[in-house]
């Protein structure tokens, strides 16, 4: 079997098993520990036989391993359960004919929005970072490079609502470029989602181009350092020709891999800046279910969160296996 | 994998490559536009307030700016090397190197502009350079503070902390400073602030930073909140309560992950195979989202300041991971050494090889991780509290002070004044976090020569 291939299937096992792993801990960590959602759900003033009717109901008797698979079994057929908050309606209703809404129905949208959110900020944090990076390393040391260090520095140590607020503050208030509330609607045409979440795109933009842009000078930085681009300099090429043909084919792993890891970091930042705009999203949702303690959203959103995190950082092993020539060619 | 899928694979790769330069092209040039555009924004503001950002992006007149610019930037090296006669620095000068100068003169003249024009509109109602005259009075300060401080710094003390003082960028001095600040005003609090952290006064929302005939009071230099409590001495108790927290939770966090490390590395074997894995495990999920899982466990059994305790621990026992990466691969090094192996036939224990020889070689290291990780600990409460999940009510607290006082923002327009209250405690959180990095990327680039 070629290497390639086969540390290829490695990892994507790795990430299945991590997977796994992480939807046990997640699983686990909520239901282990001891306290009654029984008694959260029907609020303080439940009788003790209608607590125990909701726990035979959702299953809280069981032994935990029954549980976990039968939870985990339902996942995997795509069936994610109804949240408690919809069940607390229906017991306030006094039916069991009321329709309950699934959290598949409510996650569906909403993940689309986050990933919409994603996207956008990628596709502007992207191109502007590397640019940066790459010109901070070529002119490092210069007043350029001082001044994007100091500022990336600042951008990077600031709390995500401090620049929101900031953000909002002028382009939103002050000059009322932008809205600054980021309520997008699902039959608002393309133009006006984006411009309806520019400000939150810019807001994450902000603190992500600042992460990238330092990884990618460190990566050429390095890369610049090494003995075959002294050579093609000392063979009298153009800087230009040095970084496109030489710098740029070895930088494509480690710029992948920044891409990657940031694109990871967005889904630990894209929480808090939609709370702070009001964006119809998962992170939004994850916070009210926190706030409301409403477990099986706080799981399912937990694992969506996680898998992400998972599967890019997968992928960005996978990609500069790819990209590496020494491992594509093996002696 | 056959050659003849990786042809195809490559070919991809590079596909990719070409259209990301493709966008990274627009997206250079979208950016310059983009700064032009927030540049002029204050000359126009007449324009723009009515106008929703369709209309600035139907203005062509970015590219005659832009083809000033570079007309600038080749006048500008043309002049130099006339009135030089050619010396290197211009006759060899790159056309984006005199681009960037005249960009960055371009910009200066602008601030200074501004700030001369800030002045002219101080006597109509709603002052619209507040917060422009506000940042830039911040700015000059602590650049000024910061060079006095070192100033000072090479004067007195013994000649090893006057040679350090000496070879330290300003940033790194500005950093001290602040930190210094912030001990001083987290351990004073009850002396410095004028009122308690949880009195409610009987007048509500008082205008920060104005005379009384405006609203303002002069017992409350930054006015009170929706409830009547002082802005100003919560802020201080913030110092107290956030900042405490964070190093509360950080020492933790390093005492469990520094222990852990150092004993997976002196014992191998299974120990460190258990730990590693169990880290492993733990890091494969965010932080934030994690921590958030656990407070939603937690918060079934605790409530208040019980829950406060609760974040702590959790927080800590999350970042003790991160901690535990570094101490084992630092750990591993030091456990090869000749003086290892020494104490080893010695006979001597876990604990004193941990703490007697491991641990004193591993200072440097450690001590700029606890930094990085005390910002990182520090920012995620904050978000926490700004969730409304972290430090509970009735401690003062920055984060969950820019949640409460966060609608004022909507302010800005007409009384800055107000529009700056949720700033302040977001600006102190920003503010000790840039402090802390600076101090730790100047101790990182002593320790390690990185001098590129």
């Amino acid at each position: 079997m070629h290497p390639v291939l086969r540390i290829t299937l490695q990892r994507l096992a790795l990430g299945v098993l991590t997977l796994v792993i992480v939807s046990f801990v997640i699983f686990a960590a909520v239901n282990l520990l001891p306290g009654d959602f029984a008694q959260a759900i029907l609020g303080q003033g439940a009788t003790p036989e209608a607590v125990e009717a909701i726990r035979n109901d959702i299953g809280l008797n069981d032994p935990f391993w029954i549980r976990y698979f039968d939870w985990l079994g339902a996942l995997v057929s795509g069936d994610l359960g109804v949240s408690y908050s919809q069940m607390m309606f229906a017991t306030g209703m006094g039916g069991e004919d009321i329709q309950l809404i699934p959290i598949t129905e409510q996650i569906a949208p909403r993940f689309y929005n986050t990933m919409f959110l994603a996207g956008l900020t990628a596709i502007i944090a992207v191109p502007i970072s590397l640019a940066v990076g790459v010109l901070a390393a070529l002119y490092r040391g210069s007043a350029f490079d001082r001044i994007a260090n100091i500022t990336t520095l600042s951008s990077i140590s600031s709390p995500e609502f401090f620049l929101a607020y900031v953000l909002t503050l002028f382009l939103a208030v002050q000059w009322q470029i932008l809205p600054s509330l980021a309520s997008v609607t699902p039959e608002m045409p393309l133009f006006e989602r984006i411009y309806t979440a520019l400000l939150p795109a810019l807001t994450l933009t902000l603190v992500v181009t600042a992460h990238m842009m330092r990884m990618t000078r460190a990566a050429i930085i390095n890369l610049l350092a090494s003995p075959y681009i002294e050579m093609a300099r000392l063979k009298g090429i153009s800087p230009i020709q040095v970084i496109v043909k030489h710098a740029l084919p070895n930088a494509l792993a480690p710029i992948i891999n920044v891409v990657a890891l940031n694109l990871a970091y967005l889904v630990t930042g894209v929480v808090v800046v939609e709370v702070v705009f009001a964006y119809p999203g998962i992170g939004n949702l994850f916070v009210d279910a926190v706030r409301s303690r409403d477990i099986p959203v706080v799981q399912i959103c937990c694992l969506i969160f996680a898998s992400a995190y998972v599967l890019l950082n997968l992928t960005a092993d996978i990609l500069s296996i790819l990209s590496n020539p020494r491992l594509r060619h093996p002696k | 994998m056959s050659r003849s899928l990786v042809v195809p694979a490559i070919a991809l790769l590079f596909t990719v490559i070409v259209l990301v330069d493709f966008v990274m092209g627009i997206g250079v040039l979208w950016y310059l536009y983009a700064v032009l555009q927030i540049l002029m924004v204050p000359f126009e503001l007449m324009t723009t307030a009515t106008a929703p950002m369709v209309a600035v992006l139907g203005g062509w007149k970015w590219i005659v700016y832009l083809a000033l610019l570079c007309v600038g930037g080749y006048g500008f090296r043309a002049v130099g090397q006339r009135l030089t006669k050619n010396r290197p620095f211009y006759r060899d000068m790159p056309f984006s190197v005199a681009l960037g100068y005249v960009f960055a003169a371009t910009l200066i003249v602008v601030v200074l502009l501004n700030y001369s024009r800030s002045f002219s509109t101080l006597g109509g109602m709603p002052d619209s350079y507040f917060f422009f005259r506000s940042a830039l009075h911040f700015l000059v300060l602590s650049s000024v503070a910061a060079v006095l401080f070192r100033q000072f710094g090479c004067m007195v003390g013994t000649a090893s902390t006057r040679k350090l003082f000496r070879q330290m960028p300003a940033t790194a001095s500005f950093g001290i400073l602040i930190i210094i600040c912030y001990a001083i005003a987290a351990i004073f609090a009850p002396m410095i602030a004028p009122h308690g952290q949880e009195t409610i006064f009987p007048r509500a929302n008082i205008i920060p930073l104005v005379p009384e005939a405006m609203g303002g009071d002069p017992a409350f230099p930054l006015g009170t909140d929706q409830i009547g409590r002082d802005i100003l001495s919560r802020l201080i108790y913030g110092a107290q309560n956030t900042v405490g927290i964070a190093f509360v939770t950080t020492v933790l966090a390093f005492f469990l992950g520094v222990t852990g490390g150092f004993l997976a590395a002196v014992l191998r074997g299974w120990v460190d195979q258990v730990l590693s894995r169990l880290v492993d495990v733990l890091m494969a999920i965010p932080a934030l989202i994690f921590s958030l899982l656990l407070i939603t466990a937690a918060s079934s059994l605790f409530s208040g300041t019980g829950l406060t305790w609760a974040m702590i621990v959790i927080i800590a026992v999350i970042d003790s991971t991160r901690v535990f990466r570094l101490s084992r691969a630092v750990g591993m090094n030091i456990v090869v050494m000749d003086y290892i192996e020494a104490s080893r036939l010695r006979g001597e224990g876990v604990g004193y090889m941990i703490f007697r020889e491991i641990l004193p070689n591993a200072t440097a290291p450690l001590l700029a991780e606890f930094g990085l990780r005390f910002c990182f600990v520090f920012l995620t409460i904050a978000a926490l509290s700004f969730l409304g999940l972290g430090i509970q009510p009735p401690l003062a607290d920055w984060g969950t002070m820019v949640k409460d006082l966060g609608q004022f923002v909507n302010y800005a327009a007409f009384l800055p004044q107000y529009a700056m209250l949720p700033l302040l405690p977001a600006g102190a959180i920003a503010l000790l976090t840039v402090a802390v990095n600076f101090v730790v990327d100047w101790m990182l680039q002593r320790s390690s020569g990185l001098k590129e």
